[in-house]
């Protein structure tokens, strides 16, 4: 039996060699993989938790509307209704959860400043949507003197 | 940072501005297609029987692994985080190219060419374990799997096996670097890649900068070692050079009249980028210098009876050029396909560092560490039955 | 000038605030086990946006709330969802002018006419979604992939950087943050969608342009403005199943 494989030898030892390798392959996969690799696909399972962990900045309008009603009523009925109050005023994640919301108070954002971003005329802005010239709209003065921004329609 | 975007011409996704793959991906197919050139080179004499090149088996051999070697070095630069590259053998993604290319990399290194060179170089391992002293004989008995065997019928067992391993191989060969090209080829969001021919033309012209690596390096070391140059051998390799060029040449061409000739939406941006940002690397250093000079040199070799002087001259001439030339086909390939934004609008600029992790001097040094590997390679498993063989520098 | 220095206060400060804001609404989160998201179930939520072009004003908001919602880097280069503006002069749908400067962070200087014969508009541009996405495809470890609720995410403790997803992904939409050397992208806020809030730039858009849509959700408007307008997607002919919707897509538009 010896005499046989005694000219082969040297191939099983290194057949030998191959198979350690792959068994050395297969504790190092057992190891290393993360657990829940594979679950939901080809991904870490623990990832769709890493992407949902994240604070939020911005509270959503209705955190807004829960204090805020009054102004909520305000804007009914305007063409203003439907914009998000963070879109203006910011993000105000920290003002909606804080235990004294009036220590996290949001700054008023600077009227003309806010209100051209929308409405400065741009030749690229939709053709229906309400754009002024400042220089040539109003008498120079704050938008607010005629627009109140939560329901800015002048009448 | 800011600087690239006064460079930017036209319009670019703002994502796309700075280039995501820099000259470290650019050595990457480069070094695997020396590999895969420098081993089909061997298999001629050992599957084909084409005796003529027998002078640079075993040369080949060793060239392919110390170029095999240092291949994962430049990726391992380029990486965000190479310390979790293991992550592609332990959860690869089969769909992914890349991750595949890591197993047929594996399987290159060591079953084809670790294996055919322990099987060619066995008995001379096993003398050198018996010749030798200490650390020394330690490191050659390890070499040998501390066997000790090397009767006929052993040798002849190695040498069918040996063959068998071979013939695996040139497919192997292929894959390994018809891979790359597809790692390209197979990205449909970029038209400069985009197209079936990539694996073909990167195979064909990695056989032709391996059988230009093999050539000169025999060239090269001959004249160190004072040995004569076997023209017999450096004839059929030229031949083999020439033919895998005029295929290699052929290819692109097609590639690039097919282009002209459809004319399809990417045309007009790629053709502005072609004539311009990389018109000196496409135009004059990869097509006119890197392969229509060497391939007419070639056949000016063939047509005209020229001496033996003058066609190792030649010889060394074309291969500098196509060299070149292949070195900047990786180039225009690339670096071009990042120059052009995807909107078809606009283009950007590449900024080479210098002494950063994915700079010129680390790509200098990972072509020459190949060579600094191949001389302990030949100092331990001497190609030649003389044990003087020393790499030159 | 004065008012890069207001800039860079406004933004600086803002950043202070917003990181204040988020190790104070920290404790919100931690309410329930990031495991289990409360009354979150994946297999009820198909994901998509729908964006109309004829309302977008190019004000820029979404670009904002989107940096400071998910902390994106506020160099020139980076952008999860950007704006650009597209100027078609006369007869040259193959030849738009396009700019986005800085993303759209600060709106557009004027810089076209009115009456020269030409169409202009704004297109706000982000992840795709795609259901058959080939920046998914290519991954070499799977560290992107699209969740069971249709969003494509990244897994951030498990990309290389190897940046093959960013050359496949047709968009343009992928970057290399160089805080964590790993590929960033738009989440569709996912932390937020989770939560039965809307993404950022949604929640700010003051004209309703951006919609996030449930697919699976009989009652989402989405179905009604997929019904009712004529939508396309970006670069169709890749075949990428994109579900960013877009209603007004010109021709010119890349």
């Amino acid at each position: 039996m010896n005499a046989r494989f005694k000219d082969k030898e040297h191939l099983i030892r290194m057949g030998a060699l191959f198979v350690g390798a792959f068994v050395l392959f297969l504790i190092l996969r057992a190891v290393f993989v993360p657990k829940g690799f594979g679950a939901y696909g080809h991904y870490r399972a623990g990832a769709l938790a890493d992407n949902r962990d994240h604070a939020l900045v911005f509270a959503g309008r209705r955190a807004c509307e829960d204090c805020h009603s009054d102004v909520a009523l305000v804007r009914k009925g305007s063409k203003h209704e439907r914009i998000a109050c963070e879109a203006c005023h910011g993000a105000q994640s920290a003002h909606a959860s804080a235990d004294d919301p009036a220590a996290a108070k949001p700054k008023l954002p600077d009227a003309k400043t806010l209100c051209l971003v929308c409405h400065q005329d741009n030749v690229a802005k939709p053709k229906g949507f309400p754009q002024v010239n400042p220089k040539e709209h109003g008498d120079g003065g704050p938008c607010t003197s005629c627009h109140k921004p939560h329901h800015p329609e002048v009448s | 940072m800011e600087s690239i975007l006064y460079h930017v011409q036209g319009f670019m996704y703002p994502n796309e501005v700075e280039l995501q793959w820099s000259i470290l991906i650019v050595l990457y197919p480069f070094i695997t297609g020396l590999v895969a050139g420098a081993f089909i080179l061997a298999s001629l004499e050992r599957v084909f029987n084409v005796e003529a090149v027998k002078p640079t088996y075993r040369l080949a051999l060793l060239t392919a692994l110390a170029f095999m070697l240092v291949a994962p070095l430049p990726l391992q630069l380029h990486l965000g985080h190479p310390e979790r590259s293991l992550e592609m053998y332990l959860t690869p993604h089969t769909s992914s190219a890349m991750a595949m290319f890591g197993f047929v990399y594996l399987w290159y290194l060591m079953v084809v060419l670790v294996l055919e060179i322990w099987l060619d170089y066995r008995k001379d391992i096993v003398l050198q374990a018996r010749a030798t002293t200490g650390w020394t004989r330690k490191l050659y008995r390890a070499m040998a799997l501390w066997s000790d065997n090397i009767s006929e019928r052993s040798l002849e067992i190695d040498d069918k096996v040996g063959r068998f391993i071979t013939i695996v191989g040139i497919p192997s060969a292929f894959l390994l670097h018809g891979y790359v090209g597809f790692i390209f080829g197979s990205i449909k969001a970029n038209p400069w890649w985009s197209t079936p021919l990539m694996p073909i033309v990167f195979l064909f012209s990695a056989i032709v900068s391996g059988i230009v690596l093999v050539m000169l390096m025999y060239m090269v070391v001959s004249w160190v070692r004072r040995t004569p140059i076997d023209m017999r051998c450096l004839d059929t390799i030229g031949r083999y050079f020439m033919y895998a060029f005029i295929i290699d040449f052929s290819l692109e061409m097609l590639d690039l009249i097919h282009r002209i000739y459809e004319a399809d939406e990417s045309f007009k941006s790629l053709n502005f980028m072609v004539h311009t940002k990389l018109y000196t690397s496409q135009v004059i250093i990869q097509i006119v210098m890197g392969t229509v000079v060497p391939i007419g040199i070639l056949a000016l070799i063939q047509l005209v009876k020229l001496s033996d002087a003058a066609r190792k001259s030649l010889y060394a001439l074309a291969g500098g050029l196509a060299m070149m030339g292949i070195f900047a086909m990786r180039w225009n390939v690339v670096i071009g396909g990042q120059l052009f934004s995807k909107s078809l609008l606009g283009y950007t600029t590449y900024k080479m560092a210098f002494a950063t992790r994915e700079g010129l001097l680390a790509t200098v040094i990972l072509l020459t560490l190949p060579f600094v590997i191949l001389w302990v390679l030949v100092k331990l498993l001497p190609p030649w039955p003389e044990k003087v063989g020393a790499q030159p520098d | 000038m004065a008012s890069d220095r207001r800039e860079f206060l406004k933004t600086t400060g803002t950043f202070l605030i917003l990181t204040g804001a988020a190790s104070l609404a920290w404790d919100q989160i931690l309410a329930g086990e990031p495991e289990k998201a409360p009354n979150y179930n994946m297999a009820d939520h198909w994901w998509a946006m729908a964006i109309d072009i004829e309302k977008c004003i190019g004000c820029g908001n979404c670009v904002r709330a989107c940096k400071a919602e998910n902390g994106v880097l506020l160099e020139p280069f980076y952008f999860r969802t950007w704006v650009e503006r597209y100027h078609v002069p006369e007869g040259e749908l193959e030849h738009p002018q396009v700019d986005s400067p800085d993303g759209g962070y600060d709106g557009f200087p004027e810089k076209y006419r009115h009456g020269d014969g030409s169409k202009n508009f704004f297109v706000p541009k982000l992840c795709n979604h795609c259901a058959h996405s080939p920046c998914v495809q290519v991954c070499p470890v799977g560290a992107t992939f699209e969740s069971p609720d249709g969003v494509v995410l990244v897994d951030k403790s498990y990309c290389l950087g190897c940046r093959y997803c960013v050359q496949a992904c047709p968009y343009g939409c992928r970057y290399i943050d160089p805080r964590t050397s790993t590929v960033d992208k738009c989440s569709l806020c996912y932390h937020r969608i989770t939560r039965g809030l809307t993404t950022a730039c949604c929640e700010t858009c003051p004209t309703g342009a951006r919609m996030l849509g449930d697919l699976k959700d009989p009652l989402d408007p989405i179905h009604e403005f997929l019904r009712t307008h004529k939508v396309q997607v970006l670069k169709p002919q890749m075949a990428t199943g994109s579900k960013t919707y877009y209603n007004g897509l010109d021709g010119s538009v890349r």
